[in-house]
């Protein structure tokens, strides 16, 4: 699927929170329709590197260039960015006072100026795709948190997005619930959507993945397509790491 | 007691001008809390240290030096605060438009205290949103102002609405004070000129004040708790 154009692109990225270096140098190319799948102990820093694309978390030292342009400041030129970079929460912070359909239409109404009347259209076909149509009236709280979270995904699309980021978005969920999002992620992956996704999931790196990124410690160790990481991890921390995911 | 009844037109219209400078000054010092609030929760430096400015200066003096402040620094500054006379407003509260400016100076010296703590209350209403939900929106391509519009107000209003009318109703018993600043004929002056002036006791009146007051108070508060429970939003 990748195409060789490189659409998000991290030089030497830092950051850090007070005292704590959590990301160290970070430099990363994703190509269009490129799938990439960070994994790491916790606190390795893979979710602020996801919200860093966004500029969710600001950087204090590098650059980030998504499509060509460097991210902007805060302000108009940020937001349009935004628009075209869907995002998916752990815990998929659904507009709660909205309804499913409301959720999906509220950025291509606002932002995008569409007519609400084709919004909601749009975002019906969008949540049919996902599975969750029937569910379009009700409000997030009356969701299982598989549906949320693939309403979270519709909601994303809805803006029609260059890439999407995915900031753990299975690790809130019941066991039984984790397929139908991986499952929705699958089918996105497989029609050329350029994808960042930190996860514990490995079987979804495993087979939806292009190229796997293990961090630790704020630092990038390990940059290799899934079958060559997941057989041989060059680094001892990958190896440590997944000697202690894939034992239970 | 007789009083109560003898003199009910005059509680009447103590109760009346009291009404009248507490519905004003609610809807200015939710106006002005609503936009002090925004500076405070706003993405530009600057406009947040304007409202918090604002905030430590209002909520910190006590009301009375802000009347005494309203009532003789600003016609000490040429000021009669003819800017309250607005058009419309002035036909329906007549206090407002009248040449003697009291009731216009502590309209303002009870809006701007006011103000400060409203804002507080709307501000923990909007502390009170998860910080995902802002997320969201921002990461959607809203701008700050439609992430408040679309997203955060509509959800901090449940939130809001408690300390809110706490704040609503303490403005009305602060209303007690405009007497001492020139105003005549609001219920607590009304205390005064009754029992000192036409020698009636002074149980009774105070009697038939408190009850003017609880008037306002009481419904606002039953109104408040049923809103509350209306904004529920379910998590």
């Amino acid at each position: 699927m990748a195409t060789g154009e490189p659409l998000i692109v991290l030089d030497r990225v830092n950051k850090w929170f007070g005292p704590l270096h959590v990301l160290h140098d970070v430099s990363l190319s994703v190509d269009k329709g490129e799938v990439v799948v960070v994994i790491g102990p916790s606190g390795s820093g893979k979710s602020t590197l996801c919200r860093a694309i966004n500029r969710l978390e600001p950087i204090n030292d590098g650059t980030i260039v998504f499509d060509g342009q460097p991210l902007p400041a805060e302000g108009k030129a940020l937001a349009k960015l935004r628009s075209e970079v869907g995002m998916v929460f752990q815990s998929f912070n659904l507009f709660a006072h909205k309804t499913i359909l409301e959720n999906v239409a509220l950025g291509p109404i606002k932002v995008r100026k569409e007519k609400p009347a084709a919004a909601r259209e749009r975002g019906l076909a969008l949540l049919d795709r996902v599975g969750i149509a029937n569910q379009a009236d009700k409000y997030p709280a009356q969701l299982s948190g598989g549906q949320q979270q693939r309403a979270a995904i519709a909601r994303a699309l809805a803006m029609q997005p260059k890439a999407m980021l995915f900031d753990e978005p299975t690790s809130a969920l019941d066991p039984e619930m984790v397929g139908e999002v991986l499952d929705v992620m699958t089918s996105l992956a497989s029609e050329g959507m350029t994808m960042v996704v930190v996860t514990h999931e490995m079987g979804f790196a495993r087979h939806a993945a292009n190229r796997v990124i293990f961090m630790a410690d704020g630092q990038l160790v390990e940059d290799a397509p899934p079958t060559e990481f997941f057989a041989n991890p060059r680094s001892e921390r990958a190896r440590d790491f997944l000697s202690k995911i894939l034992t239970h | 007691m007789s009083v109560l009844i003898d003199k009910f037109d005059v509680f009447a219209g103590g109760f009346w001008l009291t009404l009248q400078i507490c519905v004003l000054a609610a809807i200015g010092a939710l106006i002005l809390g609503a936009v002090m609030a925004v500076l405070r929760i706003s993405p530009v430096p600057p406009l947040r240290a304007v409202g918090t400015a604002y905030v430590t200066v209002f909520r910190n003096m006590p009301l009375t030096v802000v009347m005494f402040f309203a009532a003789f620094g600003l016609p000490a500054l040429g000021s009669n605060a003819d800017f309250l006379r607005i058009p419309v407003l002035d036909s329906l509260f007549t206090r407002l438009g009248t040449d003697l400016p009291y009731f216009r100076f502590a309209l303002l010296a009870l809006v701007l205290y006011t103000a400060a703590f409203v804002c507080e209350a709307l501000r923990s209403g909007v502390n009170a949103v998860p910080p995902g939900q802002a997320e969201a929106a921002r990461s959607l391509g809203l701008t700050f102002g439609q992430n408040l519009r679309h997203v955060v107000l509509p959800q901090s209003w449940k939130a809001s609405v408690v300390p809110l009318g706490s704040v609503i109703i303490a403005m009305i018993k602060n209303s007690a004070l405009i007497g001492f600043f020139g105003v005549v004929g609001d219920l607590s002056q009304t205390a005064d000129q009754l029992t000192s002036a036409e020698g009636y006791a002074f149980i009774p009146v105070a009697v038939g004040i408190s009850i003017g007051y609880l008037i306002m108070t009481v419904p606002l508060g039953a109104l408040l708790d049923r809103l509350e429970k209306r904004q529920a939003v379910a998590r």
